[in-house]
């Protein structure tokens, strides 16, 4: 390697956004087009240091908008190089029709996206709504909860979305500011064990093999259209999660860090289960633990890859619940809620009859307290003593004004 | 579990100073969280920061603090902020001011009743540093308050933590670490 090697403590205290800097920097990333956004700056900043630095042999390209970097991200994937990029919120939106353009064309980028609200109005603050907008995107979503989970979810995602028989791009999400601008202590990897777990670039009909010409960003009308969507989604649904098992599996004997598709935590033999994402998974763990002390046997399920969606992982984790609150950090807008309506699909056809109540919290970055995560396992409780669900469907945790409830 | 709140004003380094802070205590085991309100926070404007320390996993991810220790690196945030809400019984207020504790008391009645100690951290680093950044000196005069770590490691950590500066601005952040640690009050 032409590039300087960094040593690193074995744990180093990083923000979110300096944990995936760090990752992007160990994978040896070839392109990163960027157009830097809050509260995903720092990412691409970070890489362009390290570049600057001579830790990374590669290329930053500065580009005039987020729609720009995505395009710029494609070219330089569909030319066969190893390509990664962060944005939030606006950017992300902004970025939208260019994500369908690289999972369609089957381009393995990584993209890092620090959640953030969108506006109107403007907020620069953390909730789930531009991760909700991804993801039909046909996009692979991975899902950190703290710093730690940010740095290793980017190697995972490189060996995911390079791999021959995936060849589809990921984004690793965590929240803005709670995950990204949160100093916490983060295990790290040596560069030789994060590079030699993503391993060398393997190009797959790149454009830069004349040897081989090849058509990118081809049209397709009714024709062959759908044979190309049907056969993408085949792939997210049967090829993605054996491989991304296998990522965990292997992650997990470099590291000693065990990812799951769903992560359990309590909830073999729980009563009452909160099914969240996000930093919300950890700080639902810690009030878990205490309604355990207090006699009520809680539970958290965290979702770590949004899509593909674990269907059948959902249905068997939660087979033996009495009763499930889903917590939705981005507004519906007309509907019961992303994670309402998923948990709801996968258990109809199931011999569960949880009750299912769902809650939508913490947008723009409203405060998810302890004391709100209390009340929701007393409120899950009591729908189990009461053996039906005794509040409306749909409640709004934390908004100011006369309690806010639906359906 | 220790809970700290940096009253700051955007731009006088209480996040570099929590997450300075978070790096020394990590190296001794500890578990540890530091961040920060920001929002479109200008410089000058009033921010909050936070520290956790713990000897387990910190999984706490919520805002909302009831702090063991409350810093406070600008002098006139004592009067145009409340720096005592949501405060225990048994909170400890550093805050940096050129008035002794009694005089500060005197015209906060708010904090009268509260274990109050002062140093002048402005003065301290504008002296030595020569730049108004008081969030290092607060750090040495928090190393005598609570007795956490002695001073001779701590100021071995933070050379380390300031690492990529100018030689001659960490030997100034050295002395200005141990001028909080000898006049903290």
């Amino acid at each position: 390697m032409a590039f300087d090697k960094m040593e690193l403590r074995d744990i180093e205290v990083w923000d979110g956004n300096f944990a995936a800097a760090q990752a992007l920097r160990q994978c040896q990333i070839d392109v990163v087009a960027a157009y830097p956004i809050t509260p995903s700056t720092p990412i691409v900043e970070g890489y362009a240091k390290f570049l600057a630095d001579n830790y990374v042999e590669g290329e930053f390209v500065m580009v005039e908008s987020e729609h720009a970097a995505m395009s710029g991200c494609i070219g330089a994937a569909a030319a066969g190089g190893r390509v990664a990029t962060a944005t939030s919120s606006q950017g992300f939106a902004l970025m939208c029709e260019t994500l369908y353009q690289a999972s369609g064309m089957r381009l393995p980028i990584v993209l890092n996206v620090v959640n953030r609200a969108l506006a109107a109005p403007l907020n620069v603050n953390g909730d789930h709504s531009d991760m909700y907008l991804g993801r039909d995107s046909g996009w692979i979503q991975f899902d950190a909860y703290c710093p730690q989970d940010a740095y290793d979810l980017n190697f995972i995602a490189f060996k995911v979305a390079e791999d021959h028989e995936v060849r589809l791009p990921a984004m690793v999400h965590q929240d803005g500011f709670m995950t990204s601008h949160t100093a916490q202590g983060v295990h790290t990897l040596t560069d030789d064990q994060g590079y030699g777990f993503v391993g060398d670039f393997k190009p797959m009909n790149d454009m830069l093999d004349f040897e081989h010409p090849v058509t990118h960003g081809v049209q397709t009308e009714e024709d062959w259209h759908f044979e190309h969507k049907a056969r993408q989604h085949n792939d997210l649904m049967t090829k993605v999660i054996p491989k991304i098992e296998q990522a965990f599996a292997d992650f997990e004997k470099l590291s000693g860090r065990k990812y799951n598709l769903v992560e359990k935590y309590d909830v073999d033999d729980a009563d009452v289960v909160v099914v969240c994402m996000g930093t919300s998974v950890e700080t639902a763990r810690e009030v878990a633990g205490e309604m355990r002390a207090k006699g009520i046997k809680a539970g958290v399920l965290g979702i770590r890859v949004i899509r593909p969606f674990p269907f059948m992982q959902i249905a068997e984790a939660l087979k033996g619940v009495k009763a499930i609150a889903t917590l939705d950090r981005s507004s519906p807008n007309g509907a019961a809620g992303m994670l309402f309506n998923e948990i709801a699909g996968c258990l109809f056809n199931t011999d569960t009859k949880a009750l299912l109540s769902g809650y939508v919290y913490g947008l723009g970055g409203r405060d998810l307290t302890k004391a709100h995560l209390v009340d929701l396992y007393n409120e899950l409780q009591a729908n189990v003593d009461a053996g039906k669900v005794t509040t409306p469907l749909q409640q709004f945790i934390g908004v100011r004004g006369p309690k806010l409830s639906f359906l | 579990m220790l809970e700290i709140r940096w009253h700051s004003r955007a731009g006088q380094g209480a996040v570099t100073g929590a997450k300075g802070l978070a790096d020394v205590i990590s190296t001794t085991g500890k578990h540890v969280q530091a961040f920060a309100f920001y929002g479109s926070a200008k410089r000058g404007a009033a921010m909050t920061a936070y520290n956790r320390v713990d000897d387990k996993m910190i999984m706490n991810h919520e805002k909302y603090m009831k702090p063991d220790y409350v810093f406070v690196i600008d002098p006139a945030l004592v009067f145009t902020s409340d720096v005592t809400i949501n405060h225990k019984d048994n909170t400890v207020y550093i805050i940096t001011t050129h008035m002794t504790t009694d005089e500060l008391k005197a015209a906060q009645p708010k904090l009268a009743d509260k274990n109050v100690y002062t140093v002048d951290c402005i003065t301290i680093a504008q002296e030595t540093i020569g730049r108004p950044i008081p969030n290092t000196p607060m750090l040495g005069a928090f190393m005598k308050v609570s007795k956490m770590y002695d001073i001779e490691f701590f100021k071995e950590s933070m050379q380390r933590i300031l690492g990529k500066l100018p030689q001659k601005i960490i030997d100034a952040n050295m002395i200005a670490i141990q001028r909080a640690y000898d006049e903290v009050k």
